[in-house]
Protein backbone atom coordinates (compact mmCIF):
# COMPACT_ATOMS: atom_id res chain seq x y z
CA UNK A 1 0.00 0.00 0.00
CA UNK A 2 2.59 2.18 1.11
CA UNK A 3 4.89 1.48 -2.15
CA UNK A 4 1.58 2.72 -4.49
CA UNK A 5 1.36 6.02 -2.43
CA UNK A 6 4.91 6.80 -3.49
CA UNK A 7 4.37 6.07 -6.37
CA UNK A 8 1.99 8.31 -7.53
CA UNK A 9 3.91 11.03 -5.24
CA UNK A 10 7.11 10.65 -8.37
CA UNK A 11 4.58 10.53 -10.78
CA UNK A 12 2.82 14.15 -9.82
CA UNK A 13 6.65 15.25 -9.57
CA UNK A 14 7.43 14.88 -13.21
CA UNK A 15 4.42 15.63 -14.38
CA UNK A 16 4.84 19.39 -12.56
CA UNK A 17 8.52 19.47 -13.65
CA UNK A 18 8.93 17.85 -17.02
CA UNK A 19 7.81 20.73 -20.35
CA UNK A 20 4.59 20.22 -21.69
CA UNK A 21 6.40 19.00 -25.01
CA UNK A 22 7.06 15.27 -23.07
CA UNK A 23 3.61 15.83 -22.44
CA UNK A 24 2.46 15.87 -25.85
CA UNK A 25 4.93 13.21 -26.85
CA UNK A 26 3.30 10.94 -24.87
CA UNK A 27 0.46 11.65 -25.93
CA UNK A 28 0.98 11.67 -29.49
CA UNK A 29 2.16 7.87 -28.69
CA UNK A 30 -0.80 7.23 -27.19
CA UNK A 31 -3.36 8.40 -30.34
CA UNK A 32 -1.05 6.71 -32.48
CA UNK A 33 -1.58 3.52 -30.55
CA UNK A 34 -5.28 3.92 -30.36
CA UNK A 35 -5.07 4.41 -33.99
CA UNK A 36 -3.38 1.33 -34.35
CA UNK A 37 -6.26 -0.71 -32.52
CA UNK A 38 -8.85 0.79 -34.14
CA UNK A 39 -7.13 0.11 -37.65
CA UNK A 40 -6.50 -3.36 -36.48
CA UNK A 41 -10.40 -3.96 -35.60
CA UNK A 42 -11.25 -2.37 -39.20
CA UNK A 43 -8.65 -5.33 -40.70
CA UNK A 44 -10.38 -8.07 -38.36
CA UNK A 45 -13.44 -7.28 -39.68
CA UNK A 46 -12.43 -6.96 -42.77
CA UNK A 47 -10.43 -10.22 -42.90
CA UNK A 48 -11.83 -13.36 -44.80
CA UNK A 49 -9.55 -15.52 -42.29
CA UNK A 50 -8.43 -14.88 -38.94
CA UNK A 51 -5.63 -16.47 -37.41
CA UNK A 52 -5.52 -17.49 -33.31
CA UNK A 53 -1.72 -17.34 -32.04
CA UNK A 54 -1.12 -18.68 -28.51
CA UNK A 55 1.97 -17.32 -27.28
CA UNK A 56 4.47 -17.94 -24.40
CA UNK A 57 4.69 -15.04 -22.53
CA UNK A 58 7.42 -14.40 -19.31
CA UNK A 59 8.74 -11.40 -18.20
CA UNK A 60 10.81 -11.65 -14.46
CA UNK A 61 11.12 -7.96 -14.86
CA UNK A 62 7.17 -6.79 -14.20
CA UNK A 63 5.86 -8.11 -11.11
CA UNK A 64 2.30 -9.95 -12.05
CA UNK A 65 4.06 -11.54 -15.38
CA UNK A 66 6.69 -13.32 -13.55
CA UNK A 67 4.88 -16.53 -14.13
CA UNK A 68 4.73 -17.25 -17.40
CA UNK A 69 1.17 -17.83 -19.23
CA UNK A 70 -0.06 -18.27 -22.80
CA UNK A 71 -1.67 -14.60 -24.63
CA UNK A 72 -4.17 -15.27 -27.11
CA UNK A 73 -4.01 -12.84 -30.47
CA UNK A 74 -5.95 -12.76 -33.32
CA UNK A 75 -4.74 -11.61 -36.15
CA UNK A 76 -6.32 -11.26 -39.68
CA UNK A 77 -4.49 -13.28 -42.20
CA UNK A 78 -3.27 -12.75 -45.50
CA UNK A 79 -1.81 -14.51 -48.12
CA UNK A 80 2.09 -15.80 -47.75
CA UNK A 81 1.77 -14.46 -44.29
CA UNK A 82 4.78 -15.68 -42.30
CA UNK A 83 4.71 -16.60 -38.40
CA UNK A 84 7.06 -13.80 -38.34
CA UNK A 85 4.68 -11.13 -39.95
CA UNK A 86 2.02 -12.40 -37.36
CA UNK A 87 4.15 -11.68 -34.42
CA UNK A 88 4.78 -8.37 -35.53
CA UNK A 89 1.16 -7.45 -36.50
CA UNK A 90 0.06 -8.42 -32.98
CA UNK A 91 3.19 -6.32 -31.24
CA UNK A 92 2.49 -3.34 -33.65
CA UNK A 93 -1.07 -3.31 -33.08
CA UNK A 94 -1.81 -5.06 -29.93
CA UNK A 95 1.00 -5.36 -27.36
CA UNK A 96 4.20 -3.22 -27.91
CA UNK A 97 5.36 -5.56 -24.92
CA UNK A 98 5.25 -8.27 -26.68
CA UNK A 99 8.94 -9.45 -27.67
CA UNK A 100 11.08 -11.85 -30.16
CA UNK A 101 14.33 -11.30 -32.12
CA UNK A 102 13.82 -10.71 -35.65
CA UNK A 103 16.33 -8.98 -38.12
CA UNK A 104 16.33 -9.73 -41.95
CA UNK A 105 13.05 -11.81 -42.24
CA UNK A 106 14.43 -14.08 -44.89
CA UNK A 107 15.74 -16.98 -43.28
CA UNK A 108 19.91 -15.18 -43.41
CA UNK A 109 20.06 -13.84 -39.75
CA UNK A 110 18.75 -16.54 -37.59
CA UNK A 111 17.31 -14.56 -35.39
CA UNK A 112 14.04 -16.02 -34.98
CA UNK A 113 14.07 -19.71 -34.62
CA UNK A 114 11.20 -20.31 -32.37
CA UNK A 115 8.66 -23.40 -31.00
CA UNK A 116 6.06 -23.16 -33.50
CA UNK A 117 3.39 -25.68 -32.66
CA UNK A 118 6.06 -28.14 -30.95
CA UNK A 119 8.69 -28.22 -33.21
CA UNK A 120 11.79 -25.53 -33.89
CA UNK A 121 11.61 -23.66 -36.77
CA UNK A 122 12.01 -20.03 -38.21
CA UNK A 123 9.29 -17.56 -37.73
CA UNK A 124 10.14 -15.77 -41.07
CA UNK A 125 10.25 -19.10 -43.16
CA UNK A 126 7.07 -20.55 -41.92
CA UNK A 127 3.56 -20.22 -43.76
CA UNK A 128 0.87 -20.00 -41.50
CA UNK A 129 -0.83 -21.63 -43.94
CA UNK A 130 1.14 -24.81 -43.38
CA UNK A 131 0.55 -25.00 -40.03
CA UNK A 132 -2.59 -25.79 -37.77
CA UNK A 133 -4.29 -23.52 -36.24
CA UNK A 134 -4.14 -21.85 -33.47
CA UNK A 135 -0.66 -21.71 -33.55
CA UNK A 136 1.13 -22.20 -30.51
CA UNK A 137 4.57 -19.92 -30.25
CA UNK A 138 6.80 -20.32 -27.89
CA UNK A 139 10.60 -19.72 -27.20
CA UNK A 140 13.32 -22.28 -28.20
CA UNK A 141 13.16 -25.50 -25.62
CA UNK A 142 16.31 -26.14 -23.63
CA UNK A 143 17.55 -22.43 -23.44
CA UNK A 144 16.48 -20.26 -20.68
CA UNK A 145 14.01 -17.73 -21.34
CA UNK A 146 15.18 -13.72 -20.87
CA UNK A 147 11.70 -12.50 -21.71
CA UNK A 148 8.39 -13.66 -23.63
CA UNK A 149 10.02 -15.85 -27.08
CA UNK A 150 13.92 -14.41 -26.54
CA UNK A 151 16.05 -17.00 -25.35
CA UNK A 152 19.79 -16.88 -23.75
CA UNK A 153 21.66 -17.53 -26.71
CA UNK A 154 24.84 -16.81 -24.67
CA UNK A 155 25.42 -21.35 -24.08
CA UNK A 156 25.23 -22.14 -28.04
CA UNK A 157 27.57 -19.36 -29.10
CA UNK A 158 30.35 -20.59 -26.35
CA UNK A 159 29.97 -24.20 -28.18
CA UNK A 160 30.09 -22.42 -31.22
CA UNK A 161 33.40 -20.37 -30.70
CA UNK A 162 34.92 -24.22 -28.98
CA UNK A 163 35.40 -25.47 -32.09
CA UNK A 164 37.33 -22.05 -33.80
CA UNK A 165 34.91 -21.74 -36.21
CA UNK A 166 37.20 -19.98 -38.46
CA UNK A 167 39.74 -20.72 -41.39
CA UNK A 168 43.61 -21.06 -40.20
CA UNK A 169 46.42 -23.19 -42.23
CA UNK A 170 49.89 -23.36 -42.06
CA UNK A 171 49.95 -24.06 -45.89
CA UNK A 172 50.48 -20.64 -47.11
CA UNK A 173 50.92 -20.25 -51.34
CA UNK A 174 54.49 -19.47 -52.25
CA UNK A 175 53.97 -16.38 -53.94
CA UNK A 176 52.82 -12.93 -51.74
CA UNK A 177 49.89 -12.08 -53.72
CA UNK A 178 48.95 -16.04 -54.75
CA UNK A 179 45.12 -16.95 -53.81
CA UNK A 180 44.55 -19.87 -51.58
CA UNK A 181 42.56 -21.66 -54.35
CA UNK A 182 39.74 -24.29 -53.75
CA UNK A 183 38.63 -27.66 -56.00
CA UNK A 184 35.18 -27.66 -57.05
CA UNK A 185 35.07 -31.38 -55.86
CA UNK A 186 36.02 -29.37 -52.40
CA UNK A 187 33.64 -27.00 -52.56
CA UNK A 188 30.72 -29.25 -53.58
CA UNK A 189 31.46 -31.53 -50.22
CA UNK A 190 31.85 -28.35 -47.68
CA UNK A 191 28.88 -26.42 -49.91
CA UNK A 192 25.78 -27.89 -47.21
CA UNK A 193 27.96 -27.36 -44.23
CA UNK A 194 28.43 -23.52 -44.85
CA UNK A 195 24.90 -22.54 -45.18
CA UNK A 196 24.82 -22.64 -41.25
CA UNK A 197 22.95 -19.33 -39.49
CA UNK A 198 23.68 -20.16 -36.07
CA UNK A 199 19.88 -19.70 -35.51
CA UNK A 200 20.61 -22.90 -32.84
CA UNK A 201 17.14 -24.47 -33.57
CA UNK A 202 19.01 -27.83 -33.98
CA UNK A 203 21.16 -27.36 -30.94
CA UNK A 204 17.21 -27.37 -29.11
CA UNK A 205 15.97 -29.67 -30.14
CA UNK A 206 18.85 -32.17 -29.08
CA UNK A 207 17.98 -34.52 -26.40
CA UNK A 208 21.61 -35.72 -26.07
CA UNK A 209 22.63 -31.76 -25.89
CA UNK A 210 19.64 -31.06 -23.23
CA UNK A 211 20.76 -33.41 -20.79
CA UNK A 212 25.15 -32.39 -21.91
CA UNK A 213 25.75 -28.89 -21.08
CA UNK A 214 29.20 -30.08 -22.65
CA UNK A 215 28.05 -31.58 -25.76
CA UNK A 216 29.41 -29.21 -28.46
CA UNK A 217 25.71 -29.78 -30.02
CA UNK A 218 24.75 -30.32 -33.99
CA UNK A 219 26.01 -26.52 -34.93
CA UNK A 220 29.18 -26.39 -33.78
CA UNK A 221 30.35 -30.08 -35.11
CA UNK A 222 28.96 -28.84 -38.54
CA UNK A 223 31.00 -25.45 -38.24
CA UNK A 224 34.02 -28.09 -37.35
CA UNK A 225 32.75 -30.10 -40.52
CA UNK A 226 32.92 -27.09 -42.54
CA UNK A 227 36.61 -26.84 -41.83
CA UNK A 228 38.04 -29.87 -41.17
CA UNK A 229 36.93 -31.15 -44.86
CA UNK A 230 38.29 -28.20 -46.50
CA UNK A 231 41.56 -29.15 -48.46
CA UNK A 232 42.87 -25.75 -47.86
CA UNK A 233 43.42 -25.92 -44.17
CA UNK A 234 46.37 -28.34 -44.55
CA UNK A 235 46.73 -32.02 -42.92
CA UNK A 236 48.27 -30.80 -39.64
CA UNK A 237 45.00 -28.39 -39.19
CA UNK A 238 43.02 -31.37 -39.90
CA UNK A 239 44.56 -33.27 -36.86
CA UNK A 240 44.11 -30.40 -34.35
CA UNK A 241 40.51 -29.72 -35.27
CA UNK A 242 39.41 -33.76 -35.58
CA UNK A 243 41.30 -33.90 -31.83
CA UNK A 244 38.65 -31.08 -30.50
CA UNK A 245 35.96 -32.77 -32.19
CA UNK A 246 36.45 -36.38 -30.51
CA UNK A 247 36.56 -35.51 -27.14
CA UNK A 248 34.41 -37.15 -24.90
CA UNK A 249 31.46 -34.29 -25.35
CA UNK A 250 32.25 -33.71 -28.90
CA UNK A 251 31.37 -36.27 -32.00
CA UNK A 252 30.68 -39.11 -29.86
CA UNK A 253 27.98 -37.74 -27.54
CA UNK A 254 25.98 -37.66 -30.70
CA UNK A 255 23.08 -40.70 -31.05
CA UNK A 256 21.77 -40.39 -34.64
CA UNK A 257 17.83 -39.31 -33.31
CA UNK A 258 18.17 -37.00 -36.66
CA UNK A 259 16.33 -34.20 -34.73
CA UNK A 260 18.95 -31.82 -36.14
CA UNK A 261 18.06 -32.83 -39.12
CA UNK A 262 14.55 -32.96 -39.12
CA UNK A 263 14.63 -29.35 -37.77
CA UNK A 264 17.32 -27.77 -40.23
CA UNK A 265 15.97 -24.55 -41.40
CA UNK A 266 18.56 -24.41 -43.96
CA UNK A 267 18.43 -28.01 -45.00
CA UNK A 268 21.57 -29.05 -43.58
CA UNK A 269 22.23 -32.82 -43.47
CA UNK A 270 24.15 -32.42 -39.82
CA UNK A 271 23.59 -35.98 -38.52
CA UNK A 272 25.56 -37.20 -41.93
CA UNK A 273 28.54 -34.40 -41.47
CA UNK A 274 28.28 -35.59 -37.62
CA UNK A 275 28.86 -39.22 -38.47
CA UNK A 276 31.60 -38.63 -41.21
CA UNK A 277 33.41 -36.76 -39.01
CA UNK A 278 33.06 -39.91 -36.28
CA UNK A 279 34.53 -42.45 -39.13
CA UNK A 280 37.29 -39.71 -39.72
CA UNK A 281 38.10 -39.31 -35.88
CA UNK A 282 38.28 -43.56 -36.12
CA UNK A 283 40.64 -43.24 -39.25
CA UNK A 284 42.63 -41.14 -37.76
CA UNK A 285 43.56 -43.11 -34.70
CA UNK A 286 43.72 -46.24 -36.15
CA UNK A 287 46.97 -48.24 -36.74
CA UNK A 288 47.60 -51.39 -38.08
CA UNK A 289 51.39 -52.20 -36.79
CA UNK B 1 19.87 -9.72 -17.99
CA UNK B 2 18.94 -9.85 -14.34
CA UNK B 3 16.88 -13.09 -14.32
CA UNK B 4 16.37 -16.17 -16.35
CA UNK B 5 13.44 -18.36 -16.58
CA UNK B 6 14.31 -22.20 -17.08
CA UNK B 7 11.32 -24.21 -18.40
CA UNK B 8 13.19 -27.59 -17.19
CA UNK B 9 12.16 -30.61 -18.85
CA UNK B 10 8.63 -30.19 -20.00
CA UNK B 11 9.60 -30.27 -23.82
CA UNK B 12 10.56 -33.46 -23.37
CA UNK B 13 8.27 -36.90 -22.67
CA UNK B 14 5.21 -34.37 -22.36
CA UNK B 15 5.69 -33.87 -26.42
CA UNK B 16 5.93 -37.38 -27.30
CA UNK B 17 3.34 -36.94 -30.03
CA UNK B 18 5.28 -34.99 -31.69
CA UNK B 19 8.84 -37.38 -31.86
CA UNK B 20 10.27 -37.70 -35.46
CA UNK B 21 10.98 -40.91 -36.78
CA UNK B 22 14.46 -40.83 -35.54
CA UNK B 23 13.71 -40.16 -32.35
CA UNK B 24 10.90 -43.09 -31.83
CA UNK B 25 13.86 -45.35 -33.28
CA UNK B 26 16.19 -43.95 -30.51
CA UNK B 27 13.46 -45.08 -28.19
CA UNK B 28 12.34 -48.11 -28.56
CA UNK B 29 16.41 -49.31 -29.50
CA UNK B 30 17.24 -48.69 -26.08
CA UNK B 31 13.88 -50.11 -24.30
CA UNK B 32 14.64 -53.01 -26.13
CA UNK B 33 18.59 -53.02 -25.18
CA UNK B 34 17.17 -52.64 -21.48
CA UNK B 35 15.32 -55.41 -22.19
CA UNK B 36 17.45 -58.02 -23.79
CA UNK B 37 20.09 -57.05 -21.10
CA UNK B 38 17.39 -58.19 -18.63
CA UNK B 39 16.16 -61.16 -20.15
CA UNK B 40 20.05 -62.44 -20.50
CA UNK B 41 19.97 -62.54 -16.41
CA UNK B 42 17.02 -64.94 -16.34
CA UNK B 43 18.23 -66.91 -19.30
CA UNK B 44 21.87 -67.51 -17.25
CA UNK B 45 19.17 -68.53 -14.50
CA UNK B 46 17.14 -70.60 -16.36
CA UNK B 47 20.56 -72.29 -17.92
CA UNK B 48 22.72 -72.73 -15.32
CA UNK B 49 19.86 -75.36 -13.44
CA UNK B 50 21.82 -77.68 -16.18
CA UNK B 51 25.10 -77.48 -13.75
CA UNK B 52 22.72 -79.83 -11.43
CA UNK B 53 21.47 -82.84 -13.64
CA UNK B 54 19.62 -82.84 -17.26
CA UNK B 55 16.08 -84.03 -15.14
CA UNK B 56 16.14 -80.67 -13.53
CA UNK B 57 16.50 -78.37 -16.41
CA UNK B 58 14.18 -80.71 -18.09
CA UNK B 59 11.76 -80.13 -15.26
CA UNK B 60 12.59 -76.27 -14.87
CA UNK B 61 11.85 -76.10 -18.33
CA UNK B 62 8.64 -78.04 -18.60
CA UNK B 63 6.97 -75.99 -15.26
CA UNK B 64 8.13 -72.81 -16.98
CA UNK B 65 6.46 -73.54 -20.85
CA UNK B 66 3.36 -74.93 -18.71
CA UNK B 67 3.05 -71.09 -17.33
CA UNK B 68 0.49 -69.04 -19.75
CA UNK B 69 2.15 -65.60 -18.75
CA UNK B 70 5.88 -67.33 -20.22
CA UNK B 71 4.45 -68.28 -23.03
CA UNK B 72 3.32 -64.79 -24.20
CA UNK B 73 6.61 -63.16 -22.34
CA UNK B 74 8.67 -65.42 -25.20
CA UNK B 75 6.22 -63.91 -27.94
CA UNK B 76 7.29 -60.25 -26.59
CA UNK B 77 10.77 -61.21 -26.21
CA UNK B 78 11.09 -62.38 -29.91
CA UNK B 79 9.47 -59.12 -31.16
CA UNK B 80 11.72 -57.15 -28.88
CA UNK B 81 14.67 -58.72 -30.14
CA UNK B 82 13.93 -58.81 -33.94
CA UNK B 83 13.20 -55.09 -33.31
CA UNK B 84 16.95 -54.38 -31.95
CA UNK B 85 18.50 -56.60 -34.44
CA UNK B 86 16.39 -54.79 -38.04
CA UNK B 87 17.09 -51.43 -36.39
CA UNK B 88 20.84 -52.16 -34.87
CA UNK B 89 21.23 -53.24 -39.01
CA UNK B 90 19.50 -49.41 -39.73
CA UNK B 91 22.06 -47.81 -36.99
CA UNK B 92 24.87 -50.07 -38.67
CA UNK B 93 24.02 -47.88 -41.80
CA UNK B 94 23.78 -44.64 -40.39
CA UNK B 95 27.49 -45.42 -39.24
CA UNK B 96 28.39 -46.24 -42.41
CA UNK B 97 26.97 -42.81 -43.96
CA UNK B 98 24.87 -45.12 -46.15
CA UNK B 99 21.38 -44.09 -46.99
CA UNK B 100 20.61 -41.48 -44.72
CA UNK B 101 17.91 -39.79 -46.11
CA UNK B 102 16.10 -42.71 -46.40
CA UNK B 103 16.67 -43.71 -42.67
CA UNK B 104 13.11 -42.88 -41.42
CA UNK B 105 11.66 -45.40 -43.68
CA UNK B 106 13.81 -48.24 -42.97
CA UNK B 107 12.78 -47.50 -39.08
CA UNK B 108 9.21 -48.04 -40.49
CA UNK B 109 10.31 -50.76 -42.58
CA UNK B 110 11.65 -52.18 -39.22
CA UNK B 111 8.61 -51.83 -36.98
CA UNK B 112 6.51 -53.61 -40.17
CA UNK B 113 8.82 -56.29 -40.09
CA UNK B 114 9.16 -56.71 -36.53
CA UNK B 115 5.06 -57.00 -36.34
CA UNK B 116 5.29 -59.80 -39.33
CA UNK B 117 7.85 -61.97 -37.26
CA UNK B 118 6.18 -61.34 -34.43
CA UNK B 119 2.38 -62.37 -35.95
CA UNK B 120 3.68 -65.20 -37.70
CA UNK B 121 5.28 -66.74 -34.62
CA UNK B 122 2.39 -66.40 -31.91
CA UNK B 123 1.17 -70.44 -33.27
CA UNK B 124 4.76 -71.56 -32.54
CA UNK B 125 4.77 -70.11 -29.06
CA UNK B 126 1.03 -70.53 -27.87
CA UNK B 127 0.40 -73.55 -29.33
CA UNK B 128 -0.98 -75.97 -26.82
CA UNK B 129 -0.60 -72.98 -24.49
CA UNK B 130 -4.88 -72.95 -23.84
Amino acid sequence: MSTQIQEQETETETETEQTSEHQTRRLAEKRERADMRERAEADLSDADEIVRLKIFRYDPEVEGKKDPRFDTFEVPFGKGMTVLDALIYARDHFDSSLTFRHSCRQAICGSDALFVNGRQQLGCKTQLSDLEWPVRIEPLPHAEVVKDLVVDMEHFYDQMEAVEPYFQTNELPKGELEEQRQTRENREKVKMSTRCIWCSACMSSCNIAAGDNKYLGPAAINKAYRFAMDEREGEDMKEHRLNIIEQEHGVWRCQTQFSCTVVCPKDIPLTEHIQELKREAVKSNLKFW
Amino acid sequence: MSQSYDRGLIEDFGRWQEFSAGMWAWIFHKFTGWVLIGYLFTHIAVLSTATVDGATYTQTLQGLESLLLVRFLEVGLLAVAAFHILNGIRLLFVDLGVGLEAQDKAFYAALITTAAITVASIPTFLMGAF
